[in-house]
């Protein structure tokens, strides 16, 4: 993208998903919009989920299935009257497989302005050792 | 989805079972909103970012979700009845050689520019910007506020 001229950013509506889970509170759950890449050591998870605060995030590993889910709470006080609505608020809910071994004592997150930088260390795989076949 | 789909069906007029499918459906929508405290359904202005705008009495709010944008990458400006929002969203920085499973982030640059239900006092007007969500307060000015008038008896 270097020298590529910025395009504009378009707007996009927040997706909604069926709950995994039947609710105990009415609200709307989205679909973070996430980037996902890997390396050779790790798997970094960029996640979008403004209006969550850092202690409502809640990520989960278990068996190869990461689950990211977050809470956040209606900005608006409650004496302020709707003038006009072009988003929702709600909770944020994702799952994941993951078909590498992460190393799960090494897991890293970070919230920083509503994104979530998930980091997902992998396992160290045993280097290969060359066995050598001694001529009789 | 098929509600949707059927309700495209061309009606000639008659009273077909879709349309009160149709009414069935909005009146859904209309509980909906009002259980989890919403109001009208939303809008849909196709400019980055979507907004929200509330008011109290001296008060008009702006809210926008711009994860990922610092305080930095973001310019407003104000005049009395209208309202711009600029900046630019980057890719954060990467390593080299990361290989993408998924690109949903959206980056490029953005203007939007709202005009205001009301006349605001640009002088106090004030922005914060709060896990990825800004506010904007915009107190309304002193001539545009509601104002009760007595009634003289004669």
């Amino acid at each position: 993208m270097i020298g590529s001229e910025a395009k504009d950013l378009q707007a996009k509506k927040k997706e909604e998903v069926q709950s995994p889970a039947e609710q105990t509170r009415p609200g709307y759950v989205f679909t973070p919009a996430v980037d996902i890449y890997e390396t050779d050591q790790k798997i970094t998870v960029l996640a979008d989920m403004p209006g969550v605060k850092p202690d409502d995030i809640m990520i989960d590993l278990k068996d190869n299935t990461l689950t990211i889910s977050g809470d956040s709470e209606p900005p608006e006080a409650s004496n302020e009257l709707d003038v006009f609505r072009e988003y929702r608020t709600g909770k944020y809910y994702r799952q994941f497989m993951l078909s590498e071994m992460i190393d799960q004592s090494k897991i890293e997150a970070e919230m920083k302005n509503g994104v979530l930088n998930l980091v997902l260390p992998k396992v160290e795989k045993a280097t290969p050792r060359k066995i050598t076949v001694k001529a009789s | 989805m098929l509600l949707r789909r059927l309700s495209s069906v061309p009606d000639y007029g008659f009273d077909t079972p879709f349309d009160e499918i149709e009414r069935m459906r909005r009146q859904m929508d209309r509980l909906a909103g009002q259980l989890s405290g919403g109001s009208t359904s939303e809008q849909f202005a196709g400019v980055y970012p979507l907004i929200n705008v509330t008011e109290d009495p001296d008060n008009y709010f702006i809210r926008a979700e711009v994860p990922g944008l610092n305080p930095d990458d973001i310019e407003i400006n104000v005049t009395n009845d209208s309202f711009t929002i600029s900046g630019e969203r980057s890719s954060q920085t990467q390593e080299e050689n990361a290989r993408y499973h998924r690109k949903e982030r959206e980056t490029g640059k953005f203007s939007r520019v709202v005009t205001l239900p009301g006349m605001v006092d640009t002088e106090k007007a004030g922005a914060q910007n709060k896990n990825g969500v800004l506010t904007v307060t915009l107190p309304k000015s002193e001539a545009s506020k509601p104002r009760q008038v007595a009634i003289k008896g004669s």
